[in-house]
């Protein structure tokens, strides 16, 4: 216990100084707007240095070079333990309990986006932009920051990338070097959120509002300093924009990386998962406007689809930014959104669920049996657009899928236990676990997670960091295997 | 620079192991074999790509055109050959580096270069490894002997041992010892440890001393750290694949060589081609097999088969039967440390003879020879200044005026057909040749920088 925590502890503790670093961010934006919770952020910045310093003296003796089971438990104990030291700016400001403040922060760096607090307008700009930045990191993720810019994470990186990269197949690199992959990733992600928020700025938008706005959507995080969300702003081209980069976040950074090496667009029609996600999606939005013009929800088809097309997309891509409150849409509507998000995101992107890339293995793998059954001699290996899926890639997909629907079942029936109806309760925690943000029920989009007790809270959190880590990576945690010496 | 490796054998491992070790490397691995990428994977910070090392295609994908170096280090000579020529042809890669064990291409000069396959450098590990054997045979009591500027300057490894006159003395009676002889000490190990030779540093019983020399004074200057051991005449050696036939047929003239071979067929094959070796056919760990050969009168045994297991259990049971000296063929570093310490007095690590002639050509600065020592901790290099006095950091100076990084000695300079032995006054000069010993390789880095110097002017 000793010698496989305290090392990686050792590291952890220099995540913690760089997250302070992050801090001051909001603080100049708090001693340049001169706002009240200027001084909430020397005390987090403060505290949180000395935190990470501390740990990173104490355990100095311990430093050794990072193993498998080391990575692991880096990505986990990271993505357990940064939550409460980011949620720290919000706890010392916000009259909230500690319970609320954790969860925020884990809702931020999950890039879930549901929110516990209300009148987001209110709160100094500062707190807004650090709940938006804590998505934003979240988003491309901490430990792919920390490979891109702590050279000492090299060796043993790739266990530690594969922890926390999205998507069953991790193993190819972008370039050799594991930290120049993560600098690319960056890269890409960073470049890619200041074109929308330069876009966002273009149609009208104010400077906050659209770094806040373009945060959320290169994340698929869903915060928004406003309330009424994006619905606030009232405004199609605004929608459209960020619609645009939504979709762009739902794909695979890869392919935007080979398709801005290539100066062209044909990497997307080489990536299936953008091809069946860019299907989805279109019949998805057409579908349900036409359902909602049909149900009368909406006067008219452009209407209709405008909202729909926003709507669904957001969800769908796992972002959560929303202009109306689709639960009061005839059910099917929303349950087929939160449908979407469970499968819509690219491996490989900022979005959460269980990603298009393991749907389409599964159907493949389904549609292989089938045959199977008529032809029992058949020999037939499994592609996904035209290159062969290992058997045992297959069979990790599998195992994935298990373990998500064991997730979220088990969590729901907590959920239920602990006194919760049963649409808030299915709707909560597959939001949460999708890190897609707003359920429905006591937890749509007109109100939010404020409303849940603090063990339910507590389950919300647990769910969302359940997903965005791919289940795998934290319930390795319980293995015994992996405290074994 | 940026690198593909072809073939994840024992060879393309260890020189992806040792080229990633290097910050300033982005490495590339190509196989057909999946689970020893995924493996390899999993501890080199490298990339790797699934399919066949000679495919177009494949080579694409592994971002061939702006690759500096191939290096192909498949087990088929055809294929490497076949790589360097496609990568010339259509991606102009600027070196090409491939493994060519067969004497039927090595022996034909106008097969490579200009009007022919298109590879810079061929390198052939089992030619390396049986020189290598066929070196430590001429020296008995090396432990390594290695070659530099054409074999003019030798370095040579061994271990001190009570009764040779320098042990127990100061390393500057050396002189005085060999007045005619001009040798230099550049590192001593002392119970895994290095200590820095100077001066006054006094050789102790068990210490690993490495010191450069001219070949043709090596004898002597080995004489000072031991006892002299008669030459070898009688050798024994088991397995009669690539190294063991090579070794043969190298030593049989001057000495009296036995080789025994499992293989019936290949044992008849080789005593075809072999001159005056006895070929015996059967198993070289059969006890009754070396006791009827005479194993105890043998001076050297030498276990270079393909399976080191069975290379090191025959070389502990030829010890055991009162062979002189044995060695093991061993690939595993791990199983190299093992049996160094007990009976087996020296293991031959393929990968560590054959990965120096890959490190020259990854080295910035003109490096003409590399050889990894200790499992790669230490390093000595040969290595050509160029430039003048003005754009160069070495170029003018005395040695005593160059500040060297810690841990690495200026062992000996060779100018033109001169071997020099490093002394403090002599001034180095345009395009000498400088030996330098490093017990730390993690200063390579800032040894590059010196001897580079130059680059940042022109």
């Amino acid at each position: 216990m000793k010698d496989t925590l305290l090392p990686v502890a050792h590291v952890f503790a220099m995540v913690i100084m760089v997250f302070a670093v992050i801090m001051l961010a909001p603080l100049v934006l708090a001693i340049w707007g001169l706002d009240p919770a200027l001084w909430a952020f020397v005390v987090s910045a403060f505290a949180t240095f000395v935190i990470g310093a501390l740990l990173w003296l104490g355990t100095r003796r311990f430093k050794r070079e990072l193993k498998t089971r080391d990575g692991l438990m880096l990505v986990a104990l990271t993505w357990v333990a940064l939550p409460a030291v980011a949620g720290f700016p919000l706890w010392s400001y916000l009259p909230i309990h500690f319970t609320d403040a954790y969860f925020e922060a884990t809702s931020g760096l999950t890039t879930t986006g549901g929110t516990v607090l209300s009148g987001l307008e209110l709160l100094p700009r500062s707190i807004n932009l650090w709940r938006h930045l804590l998505s934003w990191i979240g988003g491309m993720g901490i430990i792919v920051l920390a490979v891109a810019i702590l050279p000492l994470l090299g060796v043993g990186g790739m266990q530690i990338y594969r922890a926390e990269m999205p998507g069953p197949m991790k193993d190819s690199k972008l370039t050799p070097r594991i930290g120049q992959t993560a600098k690319l990733l960056w890269a890409v992600y960073a470049g890619l959120t200041v074109c929308c928020i330069l876009s966002l700025k273009l149609v009208g938008m104010q400077w906050f509002d659209a770094v806040c706005a373009g945060f959320s959507a290169l994340s698929l995080g869903g915060f928004s300093n406003y309330d009424a969300n994006i619905g606030h702003f009232d405004s199609v081209p605004i929608e459209l924009v960020l619609t645009a980069f939504e979709v762009l976040a739902a794909l695979n950074f890869a392919t935007h990386y080979l398709a801005w090496s290539q100066r062209g667009v044909r990497a997307y029609f080489r990536d299936s998962e953008a091809k069946a996600i860019l299907a989805a999606l279109i019949v998805s939005c057409l579908g349900i406007a036409g359902f909602l013009l049909l149900k009368g929800t909406y006067p008219d088809f452009p209407t209709a689809l405008r909202y729909a097309t926003f709507n669904v997309i957001s969800i769908a891509t796992t972002s959560g930014l929303h202009t109306q409150d689709y639960a009061l849409w005839p059910t099917f509507a929303p349950m087929w959104m939160i449908f979407l998000s469970c499968i819509i995101a690219s491996s490989g992107s900022t979005g959460g669920g269980i990603k298009m890339i393991r749907t389409l293995i599964l159907a493949k793998q389904a549609n292989r049996e089938l045959n199977q059954l008529v032809h029992p001699n058949l020999v037939r290996p499994l592609k996904v657009g035209g290159s062969v899926i290992a058997n045992r890639v297959v069979f990790a997909v599998l195992a994935f899928v298990f373990l998500y629907f064991m997730s979220v079942t088990t969590l729901i029936f907590v959920q239920l236990a602990s006194g919760l109806d049963f649409i808030t309760a299915l709707s909560a925690i597959i939001a949460c676990i999708n890190n897609a943000g707003p359920g429905l029920g006591a937890v749509g989009p007109g109100s939010n997670y404020g409303v849940l007790n603090d063990f339910q809270t507590w389950v919300c959190s647990a769910a969302m960091l359940l997903g965005r880590l791919e289940v795998f990576t934290i319930l390795v945690l319980f293995t015994p295997t992996l405290w074994r010496k | 620079m940026k690198i593909i490796i072809l073939g994840a054998g024992q060879v393309g491992r260890t020189a992806a192991y040792h080229l990633s070790r290097e910050e300033a490397n982005d490495v590339t691995v190509i196989d057909s074999n999946e689970e020893i990428l995924r493996d390899l994977q999993d501890r080199l910070d490298i990339r790797t790509v699934t399919g066949n090392a000679a495919s177009p295609r494949v080579l694409e994908s592994a971002g061939i055109g702006n690759t500096d170096i191939l290096v192909a280090l498949t087990n088929s000579d055809e294929v490497n050959m076949l790589a360097c020529q496609i990568a010339w042809t259509l991606y102009r890669t600027p070196k090409k580096i491939a493994r060519v064990r067969s004497a039927d291409y090595t022996s034909r000069d106008r097969l490579f270069g200009e009007s022919g396959v298109a590879v810079d450098v061929w390198i052939s590990p089992e030619q390396l490894v049986t020189e290598y054997v066929a070196r430590l045979i001429r020296y008995p009591g090396a432990l390594q002997v290695l070659d530099f500027a054409d074999g003019r300057v030798r370095l040579v490894g061994i271990r001190a041992r009570q009764g040779g006159p320098l042990v127990g003395e100061e390393l500057r009676t050396l002189r005085v010892h060999i007045p005619n002889i001009d040798a230099r000490v550049a590192a001593i190990y002392r119970a895994g440890k290095t200590i820095k030779p100077e001066g006054t540093t006094v050789i102790a019983d068990g210490d690993e001393v490495f010191f450069l020399a001219a070949s043709k004074d090596i004898r002597a200057v080995m004489r000072e750290m031991r006892r002299e051991e008669a030459p070898v005449r009688r050798v024994v050696i088991a397995g009669g694949g690539n190294i063991g036939f090579r070794l043969a047929s190298e030593l049989e003239a001057k000495n009296q060589v036995k080789l025994i071979e499992r293989d019936p067929r290949r044992a008849r094959r080789i005593s075809e081609q072999l001159k005056s070796t006895t070929v015996l056919q059967g198993d070289a760990a059969d006890e009754e097999l070396l006791l009827e050969e005479n194993i105890d009168s043998a001076d050297v045994f030498a276990a270079l088969t393909n399976s080191e297991e069975a290379n090191i259990l025959s070389a502990m049971l030829a010890k055991r039967l009162g062979a002189h000296k044995v060695m093991a063929l061993i690939n595993k570093p791990s199983y190299a440390e093992l049996i160094e310490s007990g009976s087996i007095d020296i293991a031959i690590s393929p990968q560590t003879v054959t990965i120096g002639s890959l490190l020259a050509h990854v080295r910035h600065g003109d490096v003409v020879r590399v050889h990894s020592l200790r499992r790669g901790a230490a390093e000595a290099l040969e290595v050509v200044v160029h430039g003048d006095a003005d754009n160069s950091r070495v170029i003018g100076r005395r040695i005593e005026d160059i500040t060297l990084p810690e841990g690495t000695t200026l062992g000996a300079v060779v100018r033109g057909e001169d071997v020099i032995i490093a002394h403090h006054d002599i001034t180095v000069q345009p395009d000498d040749h400088l030996i330098l010993f490093l017990t730390d390789r993690r200063h390579l880095e800032a040894v590059e920088k010196l001897f580079q110097g130059s680059a940042s002017f022109l």
